[in-house]
C-alpha cells in the first residue's frame, strides 16, 4: 500500500520582514495508514512549521507533499480548505474552540463547513458521536469555560474527528495539561490509532512521545533522528498506576 | 455557496453575543423608527391642511380688492375696495356655471346680550353663503332673499358667540344688540374649529350684506366677492371671465382686484404640507445612515476581535466566500432586525404622538416597507466591507492573533 503522506524535500522560507528564517529545509518523510508519529524537536526547531505544511495550513515554498497520491502542494486556497475539512482533523495547541458557544456546537462546525450539505439531525447525531469517543456526552452542552482543559481538549480532538479524517494532526496536545490529564488525552489517542487512523503530534515530553509508535527527532529545520518506539507505554495501564498510586498515597496519609 | 449552513452560522454567532447584537441594531431601531414617525406626523398634517382647505367652502373663486398690475404705490389687500353687490349680480347674471354668489362685508364690531358682550367680526352675506362655505346650520334657519331686499335686522350667529354671549341657552329667538343697534338671531351655525390660517372660524356673526352696509358699517363697497361653480372643472374658466368681466365694468382704469380660485390655495397648502413631509423624511434618513455606519462600525471591530474565530473557521474548512457570507449576512439580519424593531417603534411613537398632541397622524405604508429596504440595502453597503476584509484573513496568522 502507497504511504498516506509523501513529503519530498519540503522547504519553507519566511520572508516577511528584512530576515529570511529557513525553517525547515528540506525534509522528507513517508507516513503509512496506521501510524502513530510524535515529532520533538527544540523550540524553533521547525515543528510546527511542518505541521501546517502536513495540515494543509500553510504552502511550503520547496519540495512537493503528496496526500493520497495527490499532490496538494499547489492547490489553491479554497481547494486546500476542502482537504483540511474532509481529510485531515487537526488539534490546536491552545484548544482554539469557539467561545460562548457549546461543545456540540462547537464539534458541529467541520460538518457546517462540508462541501456536502449534511442536515442538523445528522450533524447532531455525529457530533454526540464524536463526544462519546473522547468521553464528554454528558458535557455537550457546557460552554468551553464551564469545562477542564483537559475537557477543552477533548472538545477539539472530538471537533477534528467529526468529518472522519484519515489523519489527525496534533500540535502539542498536551501541552496546557498536567501529567494525569495528557495521559488521558494520550489514551483518547491510542484507542483512535487502534481503530485505525493516522496520528502525527508534536510534543515536547519525552515521556508523551513513549505513547506513540514512531518517535522523530527536529533540529534547525531536518529529521535528525526517526526510530520506532521500543517499550511502547499503554495508556489505560499508566492511569492504574497513576490511581492506586494516589489511593496508596491517600492510605498512608490517613493511618496515623 | 453554502447558504443554509452559514445563515444557521451567522444567527449563532449573533446569538452568542446578544449585547453587541441589540447594541449594534440600536441605530437602526432608532433611524428607521424617526423615519416612519416624522413621516407619518408629516402626513397626518398634509390631511389636516387639506381637510381646512375643503372647509372654506366648496369649488369656491373668490374676488379681492387690490390691483395686481404695478402703476405706483401700490396698497395692500382691500386698501381701496372698488368691489359692490351690483359687481355680484352682474357675475350671477353674467357667467354660466355660477350656482351662487355672495358680497361680503366683514366689520369688527362689539355685540351685546343679556348684559354679556364680545367682540367680533360682523359677515354681510348672501343667503348663498351656507351652500358657498359649505355650513350648516346646527339650530335655526338661514335668512332669506327677502331679508337681504328689506335689510332685515336678522342675524345667523356662529358656535362661538352662541357660547360666549347665550351660555346656557338657547339663542334663536333672542335679541343680539351690534353695535347697540338689536338684531334677532334666527340661526346658529354648526361649529367648524380653527381652519388652516388658525382663525376661529365659529367667531363670527352673520347678517344680510344689505343690512351690514346700510345699518351697522354704513359703506357703498364690499370685501369680497364669493362666487360658487357648479363643478371643479369650470373653475378656471369662470375665473378667468371673472376677471374679463370686472374688467370690463371699470371701463379704462388698471385692474384693482384679484381673482382667486380655492383649487389654487389647496394645490399651494398641500404642496407645502408634501414639503414638509419630504423634509422630514430626509432628516430621518440621515440617522439612517448614521446606523449604517454605527454597524460597520461594529462589524469592523468585531472582525479584529474576532479574528481567532475566523482562523478557526478557515482553519476547520470555511472558504472565504463563506467568511463573507457570514459577516454579510450578520450585517443584514442585525440592519433587518433593526428595521424591524425600528418600524414598531415608529408605529408606536406616531401613534403616542397622535394621543398626547392630538395630532393627527397616518402610518404609511411606503414609507414602511420604504424604510425596510433601505435598512437592508444599508446591511448590505456597510457590511461589504468587513466582510471583505475577514475573508482575506490567513488561516495561521488569524490563529497566532492574540
Ligand atoms: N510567520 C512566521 N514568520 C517568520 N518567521 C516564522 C514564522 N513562523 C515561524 N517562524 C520562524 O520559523 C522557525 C520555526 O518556527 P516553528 O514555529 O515551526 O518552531 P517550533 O519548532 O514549532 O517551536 P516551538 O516548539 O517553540 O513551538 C522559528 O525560527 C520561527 O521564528
Ligand atoms: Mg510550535
Amino acid at each position: 500500500m502507497p504511504p498516506v503522506v509523501q513529503l519530498q524535500d519540503i522547504h519553507r522560507i519566511y520572508a516577511n520582514g528584512e530576515v529570511q528564517v529557513h525553517a525547515v529545509r528540506g525534509i522528507s518523510l513517508d507516513i503509512h495508514k496506521g501510524e502513530f508519529i510524535a515529532i520533538m524537536g527544540a523550540s524553533g526547531s521547525g515543528k510546527s512549521t511542518l505541521m501546517n505544511t502536513l495540515g494543509c495550513l500553510d504552502r511550503p515554498t520547496g519540495g512537493r507533499y503528496l496526500l493520497d497520491g495527490v499532490d496538494v502542494s499547489n492547490l489553491g486556497r479554497n481547494e486546500r480548505a476542502n482537504i483540511r475539512n474532509q481529510k485531515l482533523g487537526f488539534v490546536f495547541q491552545g484548544f482554539n474552540l469557539l467561545a460562548r458557544t457549546s461543545a456540540l456546537e462547537n464539534v458541529e462546525l467541520p460538518m457546517l463547513y462540508a462541501p456536502r450539505r449534511i442536515s442538523s439531525q445528522e450533524m447532531r447525531e455525529r457530533a454526540m458521536h464524536a463526544l462519546e469517543i473522547v468521553g464528554l456526552a454528558r458535557r455537550h452542552d457546557h460552554l468551553p469555560n464551564q469545562l477542564s482543559g483537559g475537557q477543552q481538549q477533548r472538545v477539539a480532538i472530538a471537533r477534528a474527528l467529526v468529518n472522519r479524517p484519515q489523519i489527525l494532526l496534533a500540535d502539542e496536545p498536551t501541552g496546557n495539561l498536567d501529567s494525569k490529564t495528557s495521559v488521558e488525552v494520550m489514551g483518547v489517542f491510542q484507542k483512535l490509532n487502534d481503530e485505525g487512523i493516522t496520528i502525527v503530534m508534536v510534543t515536547h515530553e519525552l515521556d508523551i512521545a513513549h505513547y506513540c509508535k514512531r518517535n522523530l527527532i527536529v533540529r534547525d529545520g531536518v529529521i535528525v533522528r526517526d526510530e520506532l518506539v521500543k517499550d511502547r507505554l499503554i495508556a489505560g495501564e499508566e492511569l492504574l498506576k497513576l490511581h492506586q498510586a494516589e489511593a496508596a498515597a491517600k492510605l498512608t496519609a490517613a493511618s496515623p | 455557496m453554502r447558504l443554509v449552513a452559514t445563515t444557521v452560522i451567522a444567527l449563532r454567532a449573533l446569538r452568542r453575543n446578544k449585547m453587541r447584537s441589540v447594541l449594534t441594531a440600536l441605530g437602526m431601531i432608532i433611524g428607521v423608527g424617526a423615519v416612519i414617525a416624522l413621516v407619518s406626523i408629516g402626513n397626518g398634517a398634509k390631511l389636516q391642511v387639506e381637510a381646512s382647505v375643503a372647509s372654506l367652502g366648496q369649488n369656491v373663486i373668490s374676488v379681492y380688492p387690490g390691483s395686481v398690475s404695478t402703476s405706483g404705490a401700490r396698497g395692500g389687500w382691500g386698501s381701496a375696495s372698488t368691489l359692490t353687490p351690483d359687481d355680484a349680480l352682474a357675475i350671477q347674471r353674467e357667467i354660466a356655471g355660477v350656482v351662487a354668489v355672495s358680497p361680503e362685508t366683514r366689520d369688527r364690531a362689539q355685540v351685546l346680550a343679556n348684559g354679556l358682550n364680545w367682540n367680533t367680526t360682523v359677515f354681510g352675506e348672501s343667503p348663498d353663503f351656507t351652500s358657498i362655505r359649505a355650513w350648516d346650520l346646527s339650530e335655526g334657519a338661514m335668512f332669506t332673499e327677502a331679508d337681504v331686499r328689506s335689510a332685515a335686522k336678522i342675524a345667523v350667529i356662529g358656535q362661538t358667540i352662541a357660547d360666549q354671549v347665550f351660555p346656557g341657552s338657547a339663542p334663536v329667538g333672542q335679541t343680539l344688540r351690534i353695535r347697540n343697534i338689536p338684531f334677532k338671531v334666527v340661526g346658529v351655525l354648526r361649529s367648524k374649529g380653527f381652519n388652516y390660517f388658525g382663525t376661529d372660524q365659529d367667531d363670527a356673526v352673520i347678517v344680510p350684506y344689505t343690512s351690514a352696509m346700510r345699518r351697522i358699517a354704513r359703506r357703498t363697497t364690499v370685501n369680497t366677492l364669493l362666487i360658487q361653480a357648479l363643478a371643479p372643472e369650470q373653475m378656471f374658466r369662470i375665473q378667468q371671465e371673472t376677471t374679463d368681466l370686472l374688467q370690463q365694468r371699470r371701463a379704462g382704469r388698471d385692474p384693482d382686484f384679484t381673482v382667486r380660485n380655492q383649487l389654487e390655495l389647496a394645490q399651494v397648502a398641500t404642496a407645502n404640507a408634501r414639503n414638509m413631509t419630504a423634509l422630514l423624511g430626509a432628516i430621518a434618513s440621515v440617522s439612517l445612515i448614521v446606523g449604517g455606519i454605527g454597524i460597520m462600525n461594529i462589524m469592523l471591530v468585531s472582525v479584529t476581535e474576532r479574528t481567532r474565530e475566523i482562523g478557526i473557521r478557515l482553519a476547520i474548512g470555511a472558504h472565504d466566500h463563506d467568511i463573507r457570507l457570514q459577516f454579510l449576512l450578520e450585517a443584514m439580519v442585525l440592519s433587518l432586525m433593526g428595521g424591524a424593531l425600528g418600524i414598531l417603534l415608529g408605529v408606536g411613537a406616531s401613534q403616542l404622538v397622535a394621543q398626547l398632541n392630538g395630532w393627527p397622524t397616518l402610518v404609511s405604508m411606503p414609507a414602511v416597507i420604504g424604510a425596510f429596504l433601505f435598512s437592508g440595502a444599508v446591511g448590505i453597503l456597510f457590511g461589504f466591507y468587513p466582510a471583505h476584509k475577514a475573508a482575506q484573513l490567513d488561516p495561521i496568522e488569524a490563529l497566532r492573533f492574540e
